[in-house]
């Protein structure tokens, strides 16, 4: 860990920031947004219950899975606990956030962590690391990032079947981009290289070799195991 | 879905207000975010071909030189699209 972590203002400065960074951000998730309201509009949802899906959860892989999963009668309790193991990675993410912002009050803490989507959390922390000293960053971040998943869910589902193909475009890169452009901000010396290299493995094997989404959680953790393991 | 999901957002958090780490533990904790994003990007380039994987190391380099995701992700999407149409 850096020496004492410096204590870390919540301040609308920060939650522009944040917004402002996400900015291009939310472009790659209106592409998702647009796509996952189409599929949802085919498995039968209404445009209205798209919508609501996307503003209560707010969690593009666990939607899309629960899509694959979603029949007449709806399996709720399968649907249930597909959401929760493709959304234990939220826990990791809070708690890597929480050093830096354990001091502030509980309603900035969870108020802005109701919104850590994925890509909120990895340009917080890129923020925080990088010494920006703004938790207000996670929830600008979050704010753009819902407007624009919850926005592009409803143009989907209204468009219906009438979508691009978003690989002409080279929309399905989008996230792959982003994130890489993140690990080079995040990079943070030799003693990443071999926790990542671990990661990188144990992701590849596992989303080769097990169904779902276990392999993003199980990278997470082969990681930070790893780094607890090596900082001896 | 939403209780659920809220609820793994709320966890992390209210966990550690409760038990304090040991130096191992926040090491391990530090590594999260790197590791978790290669576990969402790597089995999507493990799963591409080379023009992704020719546009992934574009992405890098812009990435590296300027640090700027404004100019990285365009160019991963521009470069995805011709290596496709090329290869």
């Amino acid at each position: 860990m850096n020496q004492a972590e410096p204590t870390v203002r919540f301040t609308r400065a920060g939650v522009v920031r944040g917004a402002r960074t996400t900015v291009p951000i939310a472009l790659g998730v209106a592409a998702f947004g647009v796509v996952f309201g189409v599929l949802a509009r085919q498995a039968g949802l209404t445009t209205a219950e798209a919508g609501l899906m996307s503003g209560l959860v707010f969690a593009g892989a666990s939607q899309f899975v629960a899509l694959e999963l979603w029949v007449h009668p709806v399996p709720v309790v399968t649907i249930v606990l597909a959401t929760l193991v493709v959304n234990l990675r939220h826990i990791l993410m809070g708690a890597a956030l929480h050093p830096w912002v354990h001091r502030l009050s509980p309603g900035e803490r969870y108020g802005s962590a109701a919104l850590m989507a994925d890509e909120a959390w990895a340009v917080t922390v890129t923020d925080l690391r990088a010494g920006g000293g703004d938790a207000g960053v996670l929830l600008g971040s979050g704010l753009v990032l819902y407007g624009t998943w919850v926005a592009s869910t409803l143009v989907g589902a209204a468009a219906g079947a009438a979508v691009t193909d978003p690989a002409r475009y080279g929309l399905d890169f989008a996230f792959t981009a982003i994130f890489l452009t993140l690990l080079v901000s995040l990079w943070d010396g030799r003693h990443d290289v071999v926790p990542w290299t671990v990661a990188a493995l144990v992701a590849a094997v596992a989303s080769w070799g097990l169904p779902g989404q276990w392999y993003i959680l199980m990278a997470g953790v082969a990681g930070a195991v790893t780094a607890g393991v090596l900082r001896g | 879905m939403a209780a659920v999901t809220l609820a793994t957002r709320w966890v992390g958090l209210w966990f550690l207000d409760r038990f304090p780490l040991p130096p191992r533990a926040a090491a391990a904790l530090e590594a999260v975010p790197g590791a978790v994003i290669i576990g969402l990007v790597v089995p999507e380039l493990a799963g591409g071909g080379p023009p992704e994987w020719g546009a992934a190391v574009l992405v890098l380099l812009v990435a590296v030189r300027t640090g700027s995701l404004v100019l990285s992700m365009p160019v991963g999407m521009a470069a995805v699209v011709v290596l496709r149409a090329l290869l």
